[in-house]
């Protein structure tokens, strides 16, 4: 998901969004009613007698366990201790005594924006910032209401602190476990006031992750962990070209690999189905297919690039425009032009893509560790022939997600319930990293041509930025979305960019090529935020104009952005001298709704290997609920940005994926992990999003540190030693 | 049949002895806590020690560890006692916490061979293990405090809230 699409849903009426959650979800009814707070929902939370569940998030058992319902995945960014800390902040529960549970799919858990069950665009937190405290109040107001009435003294005359409600006047106290029973008897309050935030004890601190002790000893269940009595395992073998299709199957030699049990064809390919997964994946390496590679087995991303450049070269669909772009370019004092290329990108997460997939003549349960829980069981529901009440989703821990775990067609669930229809027995579906590097859904190739216009003092008077890229949600039932043939994820971070310059263009090209993509960590800004960047240090260059000083002077009216630019050029010590050989390059970019500016200081050896020696990250992001997870956002977003800009592109020929495993899609390693500085801003403001934010400035704040260095533009990505060799090399 | 000693138990199983002891220790014998990310000792998800050495896991046939001590996560110490444990939950290193399992096996090794190591050590012992959540700095100042718990200093640098 992306920001841009979180802008359309508050812009969008609400009757339209309803009727394109109906499309996304298949048709499930959205509640009107207030979903949380319906009988269902209470009974949803409800585990045994005597436990107290005031709403869907919150439960408190007799024996003082304080279990909270978190309808986020867990996928790394900290919802399963940032989400925990909105609700206890007013809960007032003893923090030590909380317990976190995935949610079910149910409407009561649904994004409380977007109007289904699914985890993206930074927006777990923000979104739950007034809901979960609220849930949390609500259960507080109820426990002190049952101590109330059974001391027989007025509410208000009690307070509740670490899981005691206490009437300091009579010096009781009864524990939250010892008011369960009596508090599930009290009238939900109508009225929820909320603390004054000077009153916060939780939020604002930082505060362990609740999830870290089952992430050292092993304990912690990811979906590819799971394990049914009677499961089978099973691999798919996948065309070698997307939209291909099985032409023949030989099968004889997989199965008489031993342990296998079966092997057929499926919608996505052919699957093996064995005791185990090693025995599955050798009866996979036995299996002849035969291809109908169908129309895609000419791709070539080669050829692609040079056709988005002659793309980029004609008018496209118009983004933003503002004042006389054309005029302003015709009259500058000098002109500037740039073209800027980024590859196709897999996630990679850590854990391979799987599911477990118990279908049933009347049931089906699944297991897996997913982004998008109303999309996948409408769609599993579809396959399984069953009503999506009669299939119910286990939400597990998710070994990264990234975005790949939330896809519009659930390729990795619909296949699953594909093949537990033949496996007759629970089953769980492996993809192994060369099924998930080959298997598409990857982050957009972009192609980005920039023109500049500047006025005789250096200043940029004009802009113009053309855009070349397949639509993300052209094809999926978030089509509705693309407005005036703009897919607001294709221009995020390129049509709102915050610099004041008098006449912009932002125009997009969006050809169709088979190449499944989707949203990728910071998505759409995961290329602008370097071209943009990037092509605005060639900017400040041709104006002969510091860098800092330039984006200064253009944030002039942006206040929240230009106090963390100014925190981040003195964190880094802007303008001091560096050691010898070492460049800086500085980077800002708003997405997510959140401020980020980032500096690099970077080397390039003789080889022309980069060396990234230090990042110093400024963030607002709003009120920081847990500023050390916010830290290990900004941290992680640095590391998977840096890994974008020097290691990972995904390339085709011949309709062919060429990349296998972790030898050719390299990640960056601890050895060449930079230290890395963040500084949070203090803010009131309402929070806003953390988990892609820190990825878009780095590659371009690497490149300008990059250009500073050795004089040599960055302008396709990954960075190639070769080019920045020593027998290269260029003076500035 | 093989058989070798789990984390401290005599274990004995049929697999085929070709069979990558991860899968066995995973599929067979039921502990999750080791984890696939590549299958060809390029991630290190899956290391584990073998006799006191870190293996992966992913490319070592069952036949290799018939007779040997193998150790897992879940042998290191279920309680998050050991220091690794110990210095990763103060730091909190984990994301998504899949790669950590091997992050952590790693690290042990490299404590138990070198007690203080440099940034250099560290470099050299964990450039195996990737981590796609980025955690590599704390992974680093995590190694660092787990060896001043081993040394003794444990309270020295309590300061995390919480």
């Amino acid at each position: 998901m992306t920001s841009a699409l979180l802008e359309k849903r508050k812009n969008v009426g609400r009757r339209e969004f309803l009727k394109t959650s109906a499309a996304v979800t298949g048709g499930l009814c959205i509640a009107a009613y207030v979903p949380e707070l319906s009988a269902g929902a209470r009974e949803l939370a409800a585990a045994g007698p005597g436990v107290f569940a005031p709403n869907a998030f919150v439960r408190i058992a007799p024996d003082e366990t304080v279990t909270i319902v978190a309808n986020h995945s867990e996928m790394g960014q900290g919802v399963y201790t940032s989400l925990p800390m909105l609700l206890n902040e007013e809960l007032e529960a003893d923090w030590s005594r909380i317990k976190v549970e995935a949610a079910p799919v149910d409407p009561a858990y649904n994004h409380a924006v977007f109007g289904m069950q699914m985890t993206g665009g930074s927006t777990s937190t923000p979104s739950e910032w007034e809901r979960l405290r609220k849930m949390g109040a609500m259960a507080r107001l109820m426990l002190i209401d049952a101590a109330a009435q059974k001391w027989n003294v007025p509410a208000s005359s009690c307070h509740a602190n670490k899981g005691f409600v206490i009437h300091a006047a009579s010096g009781r106290n009864a524990s939250y476990g010892s008011l369960a029973e009596a508090a599930s008897h009290i009238q939900p309050p109508q009225n929820i006031p909320l603390k004054d935030p000077k009153q916060f004890t939780l939020i604002g601190k930082p505060t362990r992750r609740l999830d870290t002790p089952s992430k050292t000893n092993g304990s912690g269940q990811f979906g590819l962990d799971v394990r049914l009595p009677g499961m089978l395992y099973a691999v798919v073998a996948r065309p070698p070209v997307f939209g291909g299709k099985v032409s023949n199957i030989d099968s004889a030699d997989a199965l008489k690999v031993s342990g296998v049990r079966a092997v057929k064809q499926i919608p996505s390919g052919v699957a093996v189905i064995a005791d185990r997964f090693w025995a599955a994946k050798l009866g996979r390496d036995k299996l002849r297919v035969t291809w109908d590679e169908g129309e895609h087995a000419a791709l070539s991303t080669s050829k692609m690039t040079a056709d988005f450049s002659k793309l980029s070269a004609t008018p496209g669909t118009i983004a933003k425009k503002s004042g006389d772009p054309a005029g302003a370019l015709a009259s500058a004092a000098k002109t500037i032009t740039a073209e800027y290329d980024v590859p196709y990108l897999a996630h990679a997460m850590m854990e391979p893509l799987n599911c477990v997939v118990d279908l049933r003549a009347d049931s089906c349960e699944l297991w897996t560790g997913t982004q998008f829980e109303t999309v996948d069981r409408s769609n599993a529901a579809k396959v399984a022939g069953l009503p999506p009440e009669k299939v119910k989703l286990n939400t597990t821990l998710l070994g990264g997600g990234f975005g790949r775990r939330a896809n519009p067609a659930s390729d990795f669930v619909v296949e699953a319930v594909h093949v537990a229809r033949i496996a007759k027995a629970p089953v769980k579906v492996v993809w192994t990293r060369e099924d998930d590097l080959a298997g598409g859904w990857y982050r957009p190739k972009w192609h980005d041509r920039f023109a500049a216009g500047l006025d005789a003092e250096g200043n940029p008077i004009a802009w113009t930025h053309t855009i070349v890229g397949q639509s993300i949600m052209a094809g999926t039932p978030f089509e509705v979305f693309i407005k005036n043939g703009i897919d607001a994820a294709s221009v995020e971070g390129a049509a709102d960019i915050l610099y004041g310059i008098p006449n912009v263009q932002v125009d997009l090209h969006s050809p169709k090529i088979g190449v499944p993509v989707q949203w990728w960590r910071s998505v759409g800004h995961s290329h602008t935020g370097f071209s943009v960047e990037a092509f605005l240090d060639e900017v400040a260059h041709a104006g002969k104009k510091d860098p800092y000083e330039l984006r200064r002077k253009l944030l002039a009216k942006e206040p929240r952005m230009l106090a963390i630019l100014n925190l981040v050029a003195e964190k880094s010590g802007w303008g001091k001298p560096l050691a010898k050989g070492v460049g800086r390059g500085i980077a800002t970019h708003f997405s997510f709704d959140s401020y980020v500016a980032q500096v690099v200081e970077a080397s390039v050896e003789k080889n022309g290997n980069v060396k990234v020696h230090r990042v110093v990250c400024a963030v607002d992001c709003g009120r920081a609920i847990n500023p050390d997870i916010v830290r290990a956002q900004m941290e992680g977003g640095i590391i998977f940005g840096l890994t974008a800009a020097l290691k990972t592109e995904i390339t085709l020929e011949n309709g062919r994926v060429q990349q296998k495993n972790f030898h050719d899609y390299q990640m960056l390693r601890i050895f060449e992990a930079p230290a890395i500085e963040v500084h949070i801003v203090p803010s009131d403001a309402n929070p806003t999003g953390v988990g892609e934010p820190g990825v878009p400035p780095v590659a371009p704040a690497l490149a300008n540190a990059i250009f500073a260095v050795t004089g040599k533009r960055i302008r396709s990505l990954p960075i190639r030693s070769a080019d920045l060799a020593e027998s290269n090399e260029v003076k500035s | 049949m093989t058989s070798f000693t789990l984390n401290g138990k005599s274990v004995s199983v049929d697999d085929d002895p070709s069979t990558p002891l991860l899968w066995v220790i995973r599929d067979s014998l039921g502990l999750t806590g080791t984890k696939f990310g590549c299958g060809m000792a390029l991630c290190g998800a899956c290391t584990v020690h073998l006799d006191g050495v870190a293996i992966r896991s992913c490319v070592a046939p069952l036949s290799r560890v018939s007779g040997k001590q193998v150790t897992t996560i879940e042998g290191l110490s279920a309680d998050n006692s050991h220091p690794v444990q110990r210095a990763w939950i103060e730091i909190d290193v984990p994301q998504c916490g899949y790669c950590q399992s091997g992050q952590i096996m790693s690290a042990a090794i490299l404590l138990k061979d070198k007690p203080k190591p440099t940034d250099q050590d560290i470099d050299e012992a964990m450039s195996g293990n990737i981590c796609r959540c980025g955690t590599y700095q704390r992974i680093r100042r995590a190694i660092h405090r787990a060896a001043e718990i081993s040394a003794g200093a444990g309270h020295a640098h309590e300061k995390v809230a919480q």
